[in-house]
């Protein structure tokens, strides 16, 4: 259930925009007689108000006070949400006067509050505090009655937590001077019975979080702390140098990070020391020397606390840095070992990490600039890798504390542009590649003046083809350095001439190194700021050069051999193109990707080409009427990158038109990327045109064509009709366009047909997937929220229906489908839903189609971790059916069996006893399988089995 | 069990999964099974201690030998004292985890590594005894020992 919330919540997080609609939602739920389904619809709201209290309206405000005080009189279950809810509305800063006095005394009233679970006690406490700190005045007013609510409360509390925040409340009360009435002497006793404070801690984790708690929640005076600095010093460094656990560490070093910024806050006063400084100082003696030590054995344990000190404050970060960096200096010029050399600069780029920049301040490194350049700029230069790589991280670091001068800059860009074009180690070069990114952010002149022109230089001139993996770094270098405007008016016109070489044969290019300029002019669009200056670049030269490239490279037509034309007109390389347009007009200048979207369907309806470069093009073009080119109708794959993913508020032009065009071609043309290509670019369209008389007369009208031909079993355009009718449906089953159904209805009835039937369950995988080219939230589709649930739970009994009407050869088509449509739905809607289709999935289980019987052991493994009673009548059944596929031909499928019976050794004893011996012994010819993973499955499930019954087994 | 007799045991690293090859993945390659594939048995419990044999050195892979062909396995296990009173106990486990685990085409044979336990002869002479230990397994209180040993901990 907590899994459930999770998914509702984000679901919720991503498409509702109103409180109101979630309300409204949830008012069933609210308002069930089920006190259950009253909890949980009281938890996501108030899961839902956490995440959005602050955009309350103090309305809204008032109305869900009133519902959840008066939920505190519900069913006990529903107390910890509502609790939780309250909590979140304690944290409005729009509370109306008189609120928080009414939810206290409802809270007082119909709560007992030490009957809680320990999460709903602090949930309480928390209110309180929450309150304290904004409605004082308020809670003053209630007088005595608040202490004595309070006293009542935190009566008898145990746990540590608790007490930490109990006594931060007791603490106010008192300092704030609250009204203690008659209960001055409760409120002493409820709490003084604590002290002294007797605490072994059980878990030394419990006492970093307490010490965590102590140190950030707490505004001792310094002195408080500074008689005991010495001890908790000594604790902390042990717990990190002994350490048995990652968890205890990250414990101790954020306790002494908290502890070293609770001293860095701290007033002095004339009189008394600077305790932080001492307290630095303790730290520094006992970690400073295992940096220096020979065999550096201590040194991640000491650079670690040394760090967590480091990154409290400004000013510890300067008492550290000054004391450490000459020493780690010093020993990395010291010595000769690369291993060790490479563990200091690791230190060296801990601290530097450890340390938040500010951009106004001066950087707490900059007395090391020179030193760390330099230390810098030598490991770069060794052939060790590691060092390398850890120098290329500091390189990025130092960059980011804006350390570099433009001297240094350039020296880098330097260093980094001859380890891309030599460095044969692909660990190197990623690192080298990221280290680019990263300074090209920041400090972009140098790479347009530098980098860039020597990889150009590099990508024209090597004729020769070994040099395949330098043009790939040189390429995804290219990518990375983009992010900046500047940047991509240099490097996009270099990737632009990479695929005209190819096209025009200057330069051999591989259809791979094709396909990887395609990607990474992608990845500019995607990570480029989205200015007027990148939308020009993308929408204004980009995107008419590989239009016009693509076509000169279809008039040319496809004869020849494969290896003597264009690389062009390679489907992988046009399946490149289409990302980089879709994504410049999905995210890149509204305004400009509308122009772009016009000029393309004028390019594809009217063959007009003035907007092209290199304009030597016919006059006469017909892209979409090309039933005999398949180079230049395969071209609309392109007009659909223009077209499909434009923004909501943009409008493609001359739909109608279009979608004719584009429905014609889908159903007459036979060339299969063509015809996909238009049915996809039509179901695009379909899917984001509004709703109304237009579009369903549309639909109407190509349904009518897409069934007459699917009629007709003699039709040659048999599959083109179905694979249009399978996008089309997709496309309205998205946004619950009401004529989905039709769609679909007719896929069923194709599953008996005798050609089609195999292909129509493929489908159902296509309709609940997501294409990552087109129909999803990154393209802008009107994508509805659990689609797949509703189409499950609308269609799911017309499969079982339609499977036992089905003669028995067409069966598994019925057993294909579903398995398709259960894979794709999340694993909670499996759980509740499967009971239902239980005796379908045994069947497919018997079906000799591989790729059912894995995906039905997918959805029943799932299943088996908490069997419903419907699985356990039908044991019988299920063992043997799992038995019989541990001796399938597929390994996969052998063990994707071997582990539900492993599942079902946890089903209740007195069920799977009788089956012990039969598993056992059928588990022994799996012992001796040919493939080892499936023999470790045998293994696992076969010890389990053994167990079961057996003295001292489970 | 009053008092352990090795109460602070010498502890050694775990290695980790075996990596997978494309070998393991491609259906027509035969995987033999091996002398790692054996060792695999390392996650056995120590009957003192919360901890696997693995972890008290008590197996290792390099003293695992495996004749696929030939359907032999031979293991020889180090007690961590050699006036150890759980050696039998111990073998027993090892020699279950393997009967239960490998193809009955195995023959297994199960011994102290040679001069490092004090009753090394009488502990061998058990283990090899097939009779012996079927007894052994008839007997309840000493079947629930053993299956104790063989219970995968749950990870904390």
């Amino acid at each position: 259930m907590a899994a459930d919330s999770a998914v509702l919540l984000s679901l919720v997080e991503e498409f509702v925009s109103g409180l109101q609609d979630i309300v409204l939602a949830l008012s069933l739920s609210l308002t069930s007689s089920q006190p259950h389904t009253r909890a949980r619809a009281v938890q996501l709201l108030s899961q839902v108000l956490h995440d959005c209290h602050g955009a309350l309206t103090e309305r809204e405000v008032e109305v869900l006070l009133a519902f959840y005080e008066n939920r505190l009189k519900d069913h006990y279950v529903i107390t910890p949400p509502v609790l939780h809810g309250l909590r979140a509305l304690t944290k409005c800063t729009v509370l109306p006067p008189g609120s928080a006095v009414s939810m206290l005394r409802s809270l007082f009233q119909d709560v007992h509050v030490q009957s809680l679970m320990l999460g709903e006690r602090a949930c309480v406490y928390n209110m309180l505090i929450n309150l304290m700190a904004t409605r004082e005045a308020e809670l003053k007013g209630l007088g005595a009655d608040f202490v004595f609510g309070f006293v009542q409360s935190m009566d008898g509390e145990r746990d540590p937590r608790n007490l930490l925040l109990a006594f931060q409340i007791a603490r106010t009360i008192v300092l704030r001077g609250y009204d203690l009435g008659k209960f001055t002497e409760e409120l002493f006793e409820v709490t003084s019975c604590y002290f002294p404070i007797d605490f072994s801690p059980v878990s030394p984790c419990l006492l970093c979080l307490v010490l965590c708690g102590v140190a950030g929640v707490s505004k001792y005076e310094h002195k408080d702390v500074a008689e005991f600095l010495e001890g908790l010093w000594a604790s902390l460094r042990r717990e990190v140098f002994q350490t048995a656990s990652e968890k205890i560490e990250a414990a101790g070093l954020a306790a002494l990070t908290a502890l070293t910024s609770c001293l860095s806050r701290s007033v002095l006063n004339s009189d008394s020391e600077d305790s932080l400084s001492t307290f630095l100082q303790l730290v520094l003696t006992d970690c400073k020397h295992h940096l220096c030590e020979p065999d550096l054995k201590l040194v991640w344990p000491s650079a670690k606390l040394l760090q967590a000190a480091c990154a409290a404050s400004s000013r510890a970060s300067h008492t550290v840095a000054d004391a450490v960096m000459p020493a780690l200096i010093e020993q990395y010029n010291g010595r000769a070992q690369c291993s060790q050399r490479r563990t200091l600069l690791e230190v060296v780029q801990r601290f530097l990490q450890s340390v938040k920049t500010c951009e106004s301040e001066e950087s707490v490194f900059s007395a090391f600039r020179p030193a760390l350049c330099t230390v810098v700029f030598s490991a770069l230069t060794e052939t060790n890798s590691s060092l390398q790589i850890t120098a290329a991280s500091v390189l990025t670091s130092l960059a980011r504390h804006n350390l570099l001068l433009d001297s240094d800059i350039e020296l880098a860009v330097d260093h980094l542009t001859r380890l891309l074009l030599t460095e044969e180690d692909e660990r190197v070069s990623l690192a080298v590649v990221e280290c680019a990114g990263a300074l090209a952010e920041l400090r972009s002149a140098a790479f347009i003046t530098n980098l860039i022109p020597r990889l150009k230089k590099e990508l024209e001139a090597s004729e020769k083809l070994s040099h395949h993996a330098v043009r790939q770094r040189c390429l995804s270098a290219l990518a990375a350095v983009s992010t900046q405007p500047g940047v991509v008016q240099e490097s996009a016109p270099v990737l632009l001439e990479v695929l005209g070489s190819a096209h025009a044969g200057g330069v051999v290019f591989s259809v791979e190194e094709v396909v990887a300029a395609c990607g990474s002019l992608r990845r500019i669009a995607e990570r480029v700021q989205d200015t007027e200056e990148t939308g020009r670049c993308f929408h204004d030269v980009i995107i008419p050069r590989l239009l016009s490239l693509a076509l000169q490279a279809a008039l040319q037509g496809g004869g020849g051999s494969p290896g003597r034309r264009s690389p062009l007109l390679e489907e992988v390389v046009l399946a490149a193109m289409v990302p980089v347009i879709s994504t410049s007009c999905s995210r890149l200048q509204p305004t400009l990707a509308g122009q772009t979207a016009a000029r393309a369907v004028s390019l594809f309806l009217d063959g007009d080409v003035s907007f092209l470069p290199d304009n030597s093009f016919p006059s006469n073009l017909q892209l979409l009427k090309q039933g005999d080119s398949w180079s230049q109708s395969q071209m609309v794959c392109l007009l659909l990158g223009c077209v499909c993913s434009l923004p909501r508020t943009v409008e493609a032009p001359r739909l109608d038109e279009l979608m004719t065009e584009l429905e014609e071609m889908s159903c007459a043309c036979s060339h299969p990327l063509s015809y996909t290509s238009a049915a996809k670019c039509f179901a695009g369209l379909a899917n984001k045109r509004a709703a109304g008389e237009s579009l369903d007369g549309l639909i109407q009208r190509t349904m009518k064509r897409v069934c007459s031909e699917l009629d007709c079993p003699s039709s040659p355009a048999r599959t083109q009709a179905f694979t249009l009718m399978i996008w089309v449906a997709k496309a309205l089953l998205l946004r619950y366009h009401p004529l989905y159904a039709t769609l679909t209805d007719k896929l069923f009835s194709l599953l008996d047909d005798a050609d089609l039937g195999p292909a129509a369950a493929d489908a159902f995988l296509l309709l609940m997937s997501d294409t990552a080219d087109i129909l999803n939230r990154g393209c802008h589709a009107d994508v509805r929220i659990m689609y797949r649930q509703r189409f499950f739970s609308e269609n799911s009994a017309k499969l079982v229906q339609g499977f036992n009407a089905a003669p028995q050869e067409k069966k598994p088509n019925y057993l294909k489908a579903l398995s398709n449509i259960v894979n794709k739905l999340p694993k909670q809607v499996q759980l509740t839903e499967l009971p239902a289709l239980l005796s379908l999935l045994l069947e497919a289980l018997l079906c000799p189609d591989h790729a059912v019987q894995l995906s039905t052991l997918s959805c029943l493994e799932p299943v088996l971790m908490e069997p419903p009673p419907a699985l356990i009548q039908q044991l019988e059944a299920l063992v043997g059916r799992l038995l019989a596929l541990t001796a399938s031909a597929v390994m996969s499928v052998r063990i994707a069996s071997l582990r539900c019976i492993h599942s079902i050794s946890c089903f209740p004893a007195h069920e799977v006893l009788p089956f012990r011996a039969r598993v056992l012994r059928a588990l022994s010819r799996p012992l001796d399988d040919h493939k080892r993973l499936v023999r470790r499955e045998a293994v696992r499930a076969r010890a389990e089995w053994f167990l079961l019954g057996s003295p001292g087994g489970s | 069990m009053s008092q352990l007799e090795n109460a602070n045991p010498v502890i050694f690293q775990r290695s980790g999964d075996r990596l997978l090859t494309s070998n393991d993945e491609d259906e027509d390659v035969h995987d033999p099974i091996d002398d790692r594939e054996i060792f695999d048995i390392r996650a056995i419990n120590d009957p003192e201690h919360p901890l696997s044999l693995e972890e008290l050195n008590v197996v290792e892979q390099v003293r695992v030998q495996v004749n696929d062909e030939e359907s032999i396995v031979g293991i020889e296990f180090t007690p961590t004292i050699p006036h150890c009173s759980m050696a039998t106990l111990i073998g027993l486990s090892i020699k279950v985890k393997l009967l239960r685990s490998l193809p009955d085409r195995f023959k297994i044979d199960v011994h102290i590594t040679p001069g490092t336990h004090a009753s090394e002869e009488a502990v061998n002479k058990q283990l090899a005894d097939k009779e012996r230990v079927a007894a052994a397994l008839e007997n309840s209180s000493l079947l629930e020992v053993v299956n104790q040993c063989l219970t995968p901990t749950r990870g904390i």
